[in-house]
């Protein structure tokens, strides 16, 4: 972002400013992030930076509240952990598996009532979190399902579809559709067709909207606070409860762990996100 | 010509319109077919409950269902005078099965509702019921307490005669009706609900113009630089996007407390003192720095993706054509982003409005909004037909900006990243 040599004062003046307003909302984007970190590896019980960090005292740091987190007695972090993972993998799995099978449909040029039938599938992300917790709590008090795990991961199959939809759509609309014609005329099955052709074309597509799936259901927390009960708690339902009940930096060894995760997960949509592009030949 | 097309037939000797349309119909239907397993679902769990919410929230049958021959006598009786014996025995009987039933609890809570004082009547008449003789109710329960006598007390009781009410609605807007079935306003200091509205619409607005305000400036430095630079300061805004919501809001909670880094940072470069630290969470403060910063990805990304796509030729030609930068940011470069302003401001708008896990935890009593207060209906006081009623409130303001949307913009360009 060099200027060229006869940019008048006036304009380079305002230049400098906007790159620091940038820096400035970058900063204020990404900083809150990372106070987490050094502030976990407190040797203290407080959420504050002690005089020992502000001095790189090394006794000031401990590892003792991912021990606690891991280990620590009458500990809620492993179970819910594994509802957690439970939950939003097979969320996931219905998820992408209607998802992906209605995206096709949509894609069709046949489809009928296009408009409406899209609006009723991306509702859910529509409307505000809070509606639809109570919406499925009164669905799922009636069938029987609140309290359990089937209860929470149809209600994340719910809030997941439309993330599946729109990104599988998108990925379809860049589809070449001459080559299932082409399979199909060389007699292949439309089943067959859609395994070895289609599928490894709108993977990336699919992959991503699973994603999207994953972090929606790991990291709902409105919709699981009507529904779970005891058996059920998940990381954020703990988190909640610990952020409203006492702040203790065990939630910040969790939350490092998840900031980790969400790294691992935000590095891998964007190299899907590349590859889908070039594979859907967009070149930038 | 149209008898010559009607000759062309298939193999089959159909004729090919008739092959075609069906054809036709057939991938319809295979394209339905695909579509329906998820549209089924979605209107068993969710579509279908959103309608139960509705019925729900103008539902009023409990007291139609618990006094049914009391109100069916009641038909003939104009409300102006004392209700005639028939209305007093039907009364009487109804309200002798309840408190066999053992629900006339849930009857003195219900009146209660309409109006006040109906609790200790309907317990006083509970304790002499037990001693009624046969005929003539109307003297023996108006001798149980004066306000049995009192005919406003058995209009309340008619109010509750209708199986569906709007009083949830009217409540979440602070209103009800009055003894003369007139629509009013409750006392000015007794308004939380239009309060909360107000306040939500206020800080959800603010938000999106703080998103807009802040987003603007980056996303166009995202879309300008060259791709190896903007590629590393997109992380900085997809690792937010990325990270659960709840660390957000903790990192949040441990920057903007009275000992956290912010307060630190004030008395070290000489702001505030060191013992008068403000309160910076926990009000509405909190709730809007919070809240922006957690949003802004939601603006970026569609300016970023907007902004992408015009050529920068375009601001060279317009300088070139003499205008100065600023004219030809006016003229040229921001009309041309203004599908990304109204999909990133529609987005954070409605995202902010139906916000419910940062101001619950860092909001306190000042920076909470609509959805708290539906959420501590639905586990607090379980007024589950209010919770719904101020839900669906909520819903049709959030779909009628939906439709306003689509009016002015088109629904279509929401991309997501």
């Amino acid at each position: 972002m060099a200027l060229p040599k006869y940019t008048e004062p006036h304009y380079r003046i305002w230049h400098y400013t906007y790159i620091f307003i940038c820096t400035c909302v970058f900063f204020f984007l990404i900083a809150p992030l990372f106070v987490i970190f050094p502030l976990s590896f407190n040797a203290e019980e407080f959420l504050s930076f002690s005089e020992g960090m502000k001095n790189l005292d090394p006794d000031a740091f401990s590892l003792r509240w991912y021990k606690d987190m891991i280990y620590g007695t009458k500990n809620p972090w492993g179970l819910a952990a594994k509802n957690s993972f439970i939950i939003a993998i097979f969320a996931t799995l219905g998820s992408v598996l209607l998802g992906t099978v209605a995206a096709l449909g949509l894609s069709s040029r046949h489809m009928p009532y296009k408009g409406l039938i899209m609006a009723t599938l991306i509702s859910p992300m529509i409307v505000p979190l809070i509606i639809s917790g109570v919406a499925i709590f009164f669905f799922m008090a009636k069938a029987g399902l609140a309290a359990t795990h089937t209860g929470i991961i149809l209600a994340h199959i719910i809030l997941g579809t439309p993330f599946v939809v729109i990104t599988v759509t998108a990925t379809l609309s860049g589809f070449d559709h001459s080559v299932t014609r082409a399979a199909s005329s060389l007699g292949s099955d439309p089943v067959n067709t859609f395994m070895k052709i289609t599928l490894p074309l709108i993977l990336p597509g699919v992959i991503s909207g699973g994603l999207f799936a994953f972090v929606t259901s790991f990291d709902e927390v409105v919709v699981v606070l009507f529904l779970a009960g005891l058996e059920n708690t998940t990381i954020p339902i703990q988190m909640w409860t610990g952020l409203r009940e006492q702040l203790s930096p065990t939630i910040l060894a969790v939350a490092t762990c998840l900031i980790i995760l969400s790294t691992l997960i935000l590095v891998t949509a964007e190299l899907l996100r590349r590859r889908s592009e070039r594979l859907r030949g967009i070149n930038r | 010509m149209s008898s010559e097309t009607r000759q062309i037939l298939t193999t089959d000797g159909i004729p090919l319109e008739v092959s075609l349309k069906k054809a036709e119909r057939k991938n319809k239907i295979k394209a339905f077919l695909l579509v329906a397993p998820l549209l089924l679902f979605l209107l068993i769990t969710y579509i279908f409950p959103i309608g139960d919410m509705l019925l729900r929230s103008v539902d009023d049958k409990m007291v139609t269902e618990m006094l049914p021959k009391t109100f069916k006598s009641m038909e003939d009786w104009d409300g102006n005078e004392m209700p005639p014996e028939e209305v007093f025995e039907a009364f009487y009987l109804d309200f002798q099965k309840l408190v066999e039933e053992k629900r006339d609890g849930k009857l003195s809570t219900q009146l209660n509702y309409t109006k006040n004082g109906f609790k200790s009547i309907l317990k006083k008449l509970r304790r002499k019921a037990k001693n009624f003789e046969e005929g003539n109710y109307k003297e023996q329960i108006m001798a149980v307490h004066k306000r049995w006598a009192d005919v406003e007390y058995w209009r309340a009781i008619k109010r509750r005669a209708p199986a569906f009410t709007s009083s949830k609605y009217l409540k979440g807007m602070d209103m009800y009706k009055n003894e003369e079935g007139k629509i009013v306003s409750v006392k000015e200091d007794r308004r939380i609900h239009r309060v909360l509205w107000l306040r939500t619409l206020e800080i959800a607005f603010f938000v999106t113009l703080l998103c807009f305000l802040m987003a603007y400036p980056i996303a166009h430095l995202l879309a300008t630089l060259p791709m190896k630079y903007s590629n590393l300061l997109m992380i900085c805004v997809l690792l937010p996007f990325w990270t659960s919501l709840l660390v957000r809001t903790a990192s949040w909670m441990i920057l903007l407390q009275q000992q956290g880094v912010v307060n630190d940072f004030f008395v070290m470069i000489g702001l505030v003192a060191d013992d008068n630290r403000p309160e910076m969470m926990y009000n509405k403060t909190g709730t809007y720095v919070a809240m922006t910063q957690i949003l802004l990805p939601f603006m970026v990304l569609p300016l970023y993706s907007v902004m992408k796509t015009i050529s920068p030729s375009l601001m060279r030609a317009g300088k070139s054509l003499g205008g100065t930068p600023f004219v030809t940011f006016w003229k040229v470069y921001f009309p041309l982003t203004i599908p990304g302003i109204g999909a990133g401001c529609l987005l954070v708008f409605i995202l902010a409005i139906g916000y419910y896990i940062t101001p619950a935890l860092v909001g306190g009593a000042s920076g909470t909004l609509i959805s708290n207060q539906i959420a501590f209906h639905m586990k607090s006081t379980l007024d589950w037909s209010f919770a719904s009623a101020m839900g669906l409130m909520l819903l049709a303001g959030v779909l009628a900006i939906y439709w306003i949307y689509n009016k002015l913009v088109g629904i279509d360009n929401i991309k997501l990243g």
